[in-house]
């Protein structure tokens, strides 16, 4: 038994370190989990890309779950997510918002006008003030808010269809079984 | 202006990017320099108007407790990226506010998750991570003990083992 002892500790530091490698291949640790799902939403009352002059605010919003996809034309990830937006935003069943973030306006629109606009409407965060708020910490990140402005879900990073079949897809279902 | 925002491409491939060695360890230098340029640069650029030194301080003290979300291994002070330079402001506006430090800990604790303290709190999530490492020591001193114990044992089995055979001895002679 005593002799045995080095080999089994041995064992069960290459389990240790083992699982270490493992889980970090999963979990990227740089992901900062939300504190913020499942509580309201922060109230929030943002300018149109579009139209400057009309504001979009949490209250506007209420009454129907959306998808609030967080991108900006200087991300190079956001890229990488668009054409999967691009494809699937409109099969969602949700309004897609899209989340300007710390950006200029004329490099968003540019932006949406070169590679598509898969986005119902687009709101401007340009200070980035009520990004923080949401805990935005970089682009893309997504929230699914639902009905009564509660967030439900947040991605971090771009979406893959996969994530989106896997994880939005069934959790927009089970939210507009709560609010037809 | 967006420099310091984390876009989340594929960070690897600025890693497959490194050419030959000598030019490898310049960029990294250069990289090096550039790093500590624009954190003297954050600090030139990034002036607050604090009511007095006693107040600044306490910014300093706070922000240095906090960790950057971007950087990660930077805390909010030192930090260039432009998401730090956010919440300083916001830190500072709280504290204009006149927030105390707890407060103003928490608020950004409400948004960002304990991630954002230097020092997580004691809690059952994370009672392994604050009482680990005494867990093992016990678990070490135990071992050593069983050990020794283990030893002595077999030594006073040892020695009565011999007090025996000289007693047998004796008897023989």
């Amino acid at each position: 038994m005593s002799r045995s002892l080095p080999l089994i500790g041995f064992l069960l530091l290459v389990g240790l370190f083992g699982f270490g490698i493992w889980w970090n291949t999963r979990h990227d640790p740089r992901e900062v989990p939300s504190p913020l799902i499942g509580k309201p939403a922060p109230e929030f009352s943002l300018p149109l890309l579009d139209d400057p002059g009309k504001t979009v605010s949490k209250t506007s919003m209420l009454g129907k779950p959306y998808l609030v996809n967080v991108f900006a034309s200087w991300c190079i990830a956001c890229g990488e997510e668009h054409p999967v937006l691009m494809a699937e935003g409109r099969t969602l069943g949700v309004p897609l918002v899209g989340y300007d973030y710390k950006d200029a306006p004329e490099d968003a629109k540019a932006w949406l006008a070169r590679h598509g606009n898969p986005y119902d409407m687009v709101i401007a965060d340009q200070p980035g003030r009520t990004a923080i708020d949401f805990g935005v910490y970089g682009a893309p990140e997504s929230f699914l808010i639902d009905a009564k402005g509660t967030i439900r879900y947040k991605h971090i990073g771009p979406f893959t269809p996969e994530v989106i079949e896997r994880e939005l897809k069934p959790l927009i279902a089970q939210l507009k079984q709560e609010a037809p | 202006m967006n420099h310091g925002v984390p876009c989340r491409s594929a960070l690897g491939r600025d890693h497959a990017a490194s050419g030959s060695r000598p030019r490898a360890l310049l960029q990294m230098l250069f990289a090096l320099f550039l790093a500590f340029s624009g954190a003297a640069n954050a600090q030139a650029i990034d002036p607050l108007p604090f009511k007095d030194h006693a107040q600044e301080v306490r910014f300093q003290n706070l922000t240095r407790q906090l960790r950057c979300l971007v950087c990660q291994n930077e805390n909010l002070a030192d930090s260039n990226a432009d998401l730090a330079r956010d919440l300083r402001h916001e830190v500072f506006g709280l504290m204009q506010q006149g927030k105390t430090d707890d407060q103003i800990k928490q608020y950004l604790v409400d948004r960002y998750s304990d991630f954002v303290l230097y020092d997580p709190p004691v809690k059952p999530a994370t009672w392994l991570l604050w009482f680990g490492p005494a867990l093992f020591l016990l678990m070490g001193a135990a071992l050593v003990l069983a050990t020794i114990r283990k030893r002595s044992r077999a030594a006073r089995i040892d020695s009565r083992l011999v007090d025996n055979a000289t007693i047998e001895q004796g008897d023989d002679w």
